[in-house]
């Protein structure tokens, strides 16, 4: 017989079954229609160890109250539509298993991400997030004619951006600094470091205009090295690392 | 009657572009100055406190005596000032992440750089200024070179 966490249920549990656990997830709800204030929400569900914070909210949208509000696409850590703040830290809901938030340690925490305004529940407003995006101008800057095959590159070169191609664009980093709570000029980790991907790009010859972009009083000095970024990252990018080697070509620029 | 409402599909702008490499030269001095400060600070504090008697020599004498040399005026006016600079741009980052209106900003600015000219024209003025042997003064209590 399996281990469950189901101490209650009376039927025998089939070998190899997924185990199954109340989890109570507290959501923030907020609904602009109906009130100016956001509200906090509990819904208490049976879920299985292989459910993701993810599942719940479908669970929840889907068979209790469809006014549930949230962002998601793939819904397996590609198209970074879901990030959130799950009990105080920016995860993809769909890449946080439940049974890892300690479901028996009182009840999961779901809120929108900060430093964005929200739109509805769990959903904000992505805009000046992808703003400061186009601003460092993320694509291959080149001059001079096209090459009539492509554009050579070692392993070596491109392994010095290669971190930095991770990005999904999810805002998880971006929305975890501090710096961008409070001041939502500050072009944030996610622009730097998608600036980082093509600075470091040996094809690319746009470095000296990204760098002058970024060397702004919004730009990458406004970064404390507070590593949330880094933290909150889904794809394990190094993104206080990258911002640092930014700062380090600013330098060696001025020099 | 028409309600306002901010038209949805305008994109987001950056306020002011402010592109300069004056947050760079003040992120630089801060790792140079600390630097810096590092040997100032505890050279003065060996010196103060832990040479010879230590902590118990410390009276006006001493004072004067150290403020009567070149050097001691010299390495008390770079420590005044790198400190301050360096604690004043502190605070300023610090004032550049916590407060969230323009003019909380403005207001504890206007009081930071204040007490920074205060502190650092007052004590520049002490060290060049400082006159060891003022007239009528009891002999015990002056430096000895008096
Ligand atoms: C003992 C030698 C010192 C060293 C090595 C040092 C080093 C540093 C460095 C590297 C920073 C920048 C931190 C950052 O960019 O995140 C900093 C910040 C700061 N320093 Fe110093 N410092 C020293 C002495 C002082 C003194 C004497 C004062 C006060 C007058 C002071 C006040 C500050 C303040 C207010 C900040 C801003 C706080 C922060 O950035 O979190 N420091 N220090
Ligand atoms: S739904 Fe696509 S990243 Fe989570």
């Amino acid at each position: 017989m399996t281990a469950t966490l189901d101490k209650d249920t009376d039927t025998e549990t089939q070998a190899g079954a997924i185990p199954s656990f109340e989890v109570t997830i507290k959501v923030r709800r907020f609904i602009p229609e109906n009130s100016d204030e956001p509200y906090w929400e509990q819904h208490t569900l049976t879920m299985y160890g292989t459910d993701r914070v993810l599942d719940a909210l479908h669970k929840i949208k889907w068979e209790t109250d469809g006014t549930l509000t949230f962002r998601r696409s793939c819904a397996h850590g590609i198209c970074g539509s879901d990030a959130i703040r799950i009990n105080g830290r920016n995860r993809l809901a769909c890449k946080t298993l439940l049974k890892d938030l300690n479901p028996d340690k009182g009840p999961i925490i779901v809120e929108p991400i900060k430093g964005l305004p929200v739109v509805k529940d769990l959903i904000v407003d992505m805009e000046p997030f992808f703003a400061s995006y186009r601003e460092i101008m993320p694509f291959l800057i080149t001059s001079g004619n096209q090459p009539s095959k492509e554009r050579i590159q070692s392993a070596e070169q491109r392994e010095r951006f290669d971190d930095t191609t991770k990005c999904i664009l999810c805002a998880a980093c971006t929305s975890s600094c501090p710096v961008f709570w409070t001041d939502g000029q500050y072009f944030g980790p996610a622009a730097i470091v998608n600036a980082h991907r093509f600075i470091f790009d040996s094809r690319d010859e746009g470095a000296t205009q990204r760098l002058e972009i970024l060397n702004d009083k919004e730009g990458v000095w406004r970064c404390r090295t507070t590593f949330n970024c880094t933290e909150a990252c889904p794809r394990g990018i190094e993104v206080t690392k990258a911002i640092q080697e930014v700062k380090r070509a600013m330098i060696r620029r001025a020099f | 009657m028409t309600a306002n409402i901010d038209n949805p599909r305008a994109p987001y702008v950056r306020k002011k572009i402010t592109r300069s490499n004056f947050e760079m030269w003040g992120w630089l001095f801060m790792r140079g100055s600390g630097v810096i400060l590092v040997v100032l600070i505890f050279g003065h504090l060996f010196v103060n406190l832990m040479v010879g008697e230590g902590v118990n020599r410390i009276d006006f004498a001493f004072v004067g005596g150290k403020w009567a040399s070149p050097f001691w005026q010299m390495w008390d006016l770079l420590m005044l000032w790198l400190a301050m600079i360096h604690g004043t741009n502190g605070v300023r980052t610090i004032i550049n992440d916590y407060a969230e209106k323009h003019v909380t900003r403005a207001i504890l600015k206007i009081g930071l750089y204040s007490a920074f000219i205060l502190t650092v024209v007052l004590g520049t003025l002490v060290i060049f200024t400082f006159d060891p042997c003022p007239a009528n003064a009891p002999a015990d209590l002056l430096p000895s070179f008096c």
